[in-house]
């Protein structure tokens, strides 16, 4: 296999009614993303749990993105508000852990919104290349 | 809510056979991941039975294969990798319960939306990627569950909301089909902004003539039943189940007992410069009815310049005017939703495009409707508003408000036409006039339009290929528009008595309003979206919740009203069954590990959750399953189904790797 350059690994959860559609859309667009980013699927943005969170980071994420719809958009009411708020205990979590606040990110993305979702994948994948493989990143992960 | 019996042998204690399905989506996924790598690498995992690549899976042949290898191998758990679960998910899932699969055993891999198409000359990193997110599926496939989906009874009621052509058409059919039907409109007569043009393309009949009699026949409708006047203001529930609370806005007289005789207007003193019906042109009293033709056709009073010195009260024969009425609210159980709230015509006025709203003589092409119009303000005399003058050089602007990266990027599509209507009905009417069109493109698909553009040609109309540069007003009140004619090359200054700008349609705030109510996807433009381009035009990702017409973007009449037919077919198909399937995903509590803190019991939004003898209790029927209370749970006493903790951190789990796959 040929020598590649390094590509972080970034988990990003994403809704079922909005930021999935949006990622949906940006492939009926043929955005052109890096391959850096897997996306796991949950009804809402309000299941996203601290766990999952930390454990993407201790299975090896150089970064993870919660994200969902817009706010008033989401489709059981205002999950997305409960997440804005566990967001900030996430970020809390992470400065303990000792990681640069580049490796976790919070996104509205609508189902229509394909070129956003693009974009912030291009943007963010090139911010976590700047820094690096996550120091949490087991030794031998990939 | 009535359990539905599906085939849910519990088939956990059996050894777990993953049949894998890698689909080549023709060359959509082919052309950059390398399926058949792919498969080889996943029949090396754990479970995986058997791991084959089709050319189109959600084929028959495809499908067939799924049925077959089910039957043959054994299979329990099913994986397809291909496209998003938004569209497919539901054939597949079909499709295992037909061999005899729990459809929650099925698991879906999008390698096309989210791999193949957004890493297209990336081929080796599309098929690795390819592998870990079907690696992950497998994992979490393993650990899915069978559930069950409850079968729940429809209300035999449909709710309309917006009664323009498209919502007539719709609330017709539904009723046609022997379904109730409440159609809301927030204005005072139903008729939407095709009561107000004045002929319609392609065939230049009279727009009301063809509307009225459909706004008779709606009003007739044993099973329609008209709030005009009302809004939607909660809508709670789900398919089948919704509950929607309309509120009625006070028109101080009694609907029942006005019969819109008018001799209410004629006494009232107070007169304002304003109509809505013929777009601010004109005047009318503080009691009036909306326009001649309105259905139903009742007076209402506009509080906001009434004095209150009673003479309509006394004009009233009938007794109707009650000017203490207040709102009115009602609570309507509903099976069915169609949205059909239009849309507003673009206003070039705060940006002054094109010199409209500094010049008194550039207009809207909605205001020339209501200008050429017979019975509307000036009796049909088209004047310009200067001079109230008749006008001898007409120009129209095409694309204000559209294809133009500072308003709108998308075409509204029927401003071209509406454009070469009104320019061949001033020719018509006014045969000496100079009647210009300046556009970017003439737009005419469809039957009969193409033909249109040539008729307007043929009658002397000039087309100037390029828009105004400049616009300006001289002395006598004169528009000079400065144009550089992109076919000739030159620069023309084209001295016009009025021009008309040709404004695009865009999503009005309170179908916004509307859209946030029944969170239904809003599209990059801001009309609502449908929940696929092609194959769901009006349906929404919302079961039970259709749109149409203008409210679903820019399109014309009969566009709008074969959506109005086609969201009424769709919406009664659940009112004929008389029953819909919800999602089997809910939340469960284990009441060992529950400590009754209580912390979920807010973080519901459907007020399912309460605490019961310091225990958690679910209200199952009100669980939407968006697993929030899940992840605010201290203890890990709550499980959401199909998205459990354990089978999301598999997927996490297995996004890595040691070494080389
Ligand atoms: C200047 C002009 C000329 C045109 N000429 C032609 C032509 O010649 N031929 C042609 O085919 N097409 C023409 N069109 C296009 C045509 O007007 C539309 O296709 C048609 O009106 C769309 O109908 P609709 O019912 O979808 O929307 P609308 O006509 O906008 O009706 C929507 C209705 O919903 C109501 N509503 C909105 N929000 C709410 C809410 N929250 N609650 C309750 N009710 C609500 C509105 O009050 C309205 O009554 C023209 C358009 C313009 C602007
Ligand atoms: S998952 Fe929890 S929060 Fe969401 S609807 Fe069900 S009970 Fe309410
Ligand atoms: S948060 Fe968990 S422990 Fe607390 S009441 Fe709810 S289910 Fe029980
Ligand atoms: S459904 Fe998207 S954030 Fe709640």
């Amino acid at each position: 296999m040929t020598e590649r350059e390094w590509t972080p690994k970034i988990v990003a959860f994403c809704c079922n009614w909005c930021s999935y559609g949006g990622a949906d859309t940006a492939g009926m667009g043929r955005f052109q993303q890096p391959a850096s980013t897997r996306v796991i699927r949950v009804m809402c943005s309000g299941r996203i749990d601290p766990l999952h969170v930390f454990n993407a980071f201790l299975e090896g994420a150089d970064a993870v993105l919660v994200t969902g719809c817009h706010i008033g958009d989401c489709h059981y009411v205002n999950g997305n508000e409960k997440t804005q708020v566990k967001y900030q205990f996430l970020e809390e979590m992470l400065q303990q852990l000792g990681l640069e606040p580049d490796r976790l990110h919070l996104n509205w993305i609508s189902a229509s919104e394909g070129e956003r979702f693009a974009n912030f994948i291009n943007e963010v994948t090139a911010k976590v290349k700047e820094l690096g493989p996550s120091p949490l990143k087991p030794a031998g992960v990939r | 809510m009535t359990q539905k019996e599906t085939k849910t042998e519990n088939k956990q204690e059996e050894e777990l056979r993953i049949g894998a399905f890698i689909c080549e989506c023709g060359i959509n996924i082919a052309g950059a991941v390398d399926c058949y790598a792919v498969a080889d690498y996943i029949s090396t995992l754990p479970n995986v039975t058997t791991s084959v690549v089709n050319k189109y899976t959600c084929s028959d042949a495809g499908q067939a294969e799924i049925k077959k290898a089910i039957k043959d191998l054994n299979l329990n758990r099913v994986l397809v990798a291909s496209c998003t679960p938004k569209t497919h998910e539901p054939i597949f899932r079909a499709c295992v319960e037909e061999a005899g699969v729990n459809p929650y055993l099925f698991e879906f891999v999008n390698i096309r939306e989210h791999c193949s198409w957004i890493h297209m000359w990336e081929k080796e990193d599309a098929t690795e990627k390819a592998k870990e997110l079907v690696r992950m599926g497998v994992a979490r496939a393993a650990l899915l569950e069978p559930l069950e989906s409850s079968e729940v009874p429809v209300t035999d009621a449909a709710l309309v909301i917006g009664a323009g052509v498209t919502g007539m058409q719709a609330a017709l059919d539904i009723a046609d089909m022997g379904h109730k039907v409440y159609l809301v409109e927030q204005g005072p007569s139903i008729g939407g902004k095709m009561a107000q043009l004045d002929k319609t393309f392609p065939t230049n009949d009279c727009s009301i003539c063809i509307l009225g009699p459909k706004m008779v026949e709606v009003a007739r409708n044993k099973n329609i039943e008209i709030m005009s006047y009302s809004e939607v203001v909660e809508v709670d529930g789900y398919v089948g189940n919704f509950k929607a609370k309309i509120k009625h806005k006070p028109r101080y007289l009694d609907i029942n007992e006005c019969t819109g005789c008018g001799l209410c207007t004629e006494k009232c003193p107070v007169e304002v410069p304003y109509t809505e019906f013929n777009e601010g042109i004109g005047a009318r009293k503080a009691i009036y009815t909306p326009f001649p033709q309105a259905v139903p056709l009742r007076a209402l009073v506009d509080k906001s310049i009434c004095i209150d010195c009673g003479a309509c009260i006394k004009a009233c024969e009938r007794g109707a005017i009650d000017m203490d009425q207040k709102e009115t609210f009602s609570e309507l159980d509903i099976g069915v939703i169609v949205v059909t709230a239009g849309f507003d015509v673009y206003d070039p006025e705060p940006k002054n495009e094109f010199g409209f709203g500094l010049y008194d003589n550039v207009i809207t092409t909605m205001e020339f409707e209501r200008l050429i119009n017979a019975s509307g303000p000036t009796m049909g005399k088209v004047v310009r508003p200067s001079d109230v003058k008749p006008p001898k050089r007409i120009g129209f602007v095409q694309c204000v408000g559209s294809r133009d990266k500072n308003s709108h990027i998308y075409c509204s599509s029927f401003c071209c036409m509406a454009s070469l209507k009104n320019a061949q009905l001033l020719k018509e009417k006014y045969p000496d006039t100079e009647v210009y069109i300046m556009y970017m493109d003439m737009r005419t698909p469809f039957r009969m339009y193409e033909e249109y553009y040539n008729r307007a040609r043929n009658m002397g109309i000039r087309f100037i290929r390029g828009r105004p540069a400049e616009v300006t007003e001289n002395e006598d009140h004169n528009i000079i528009a400065r144009i550089e004619d992109t076919l000739t090359n030159e620069i023309v200054n084209l001295e016009l008595d009025l021009m008309v700008l040709s404004v695009g349609a865009v999503a009005p705030e309170s179908t916004e309003t509307v859209r946030q109510i029944l969170k239904v996807s809003k599209a990059a433009d801001g009309f609502m979206m449908e929940a696929h381009p092609k194959l769901k035009p009006v349906d929404t990702t919302l079961d039970g919740i259709f749109i149409g017409g203008m409210t679903q973007g820019p399109k014309d009449i009969p566009y709008s009203i074969s959506q109005g037919s086609a969201c009424a077919a769709r919406a009664t198909r659940f009112l004929a069954q008389g029953k819909a399937l919800t999602e089997g995903i809910t939340t469960k509590v284990d009441k060992d590990i529950c400590v009754g803190c209580g912390v979920c019991v807010p973080m519901c939004p459907f007020q399912a959750l309460s605490l019961e003898n310091d225990k958690l209790k679910i209200l199952t029927a009100l669980c939407k399953g968006c697993g929030t209370c899940v992840a605010a749970c201290p203890t890990g006493a709550l499980e959401q189904s199909h998205f459990k903790n354990e089978q999301l951190l598999a997927q996490v789990k297995n996004v890595f790797a040691y070494g080389e796959v």
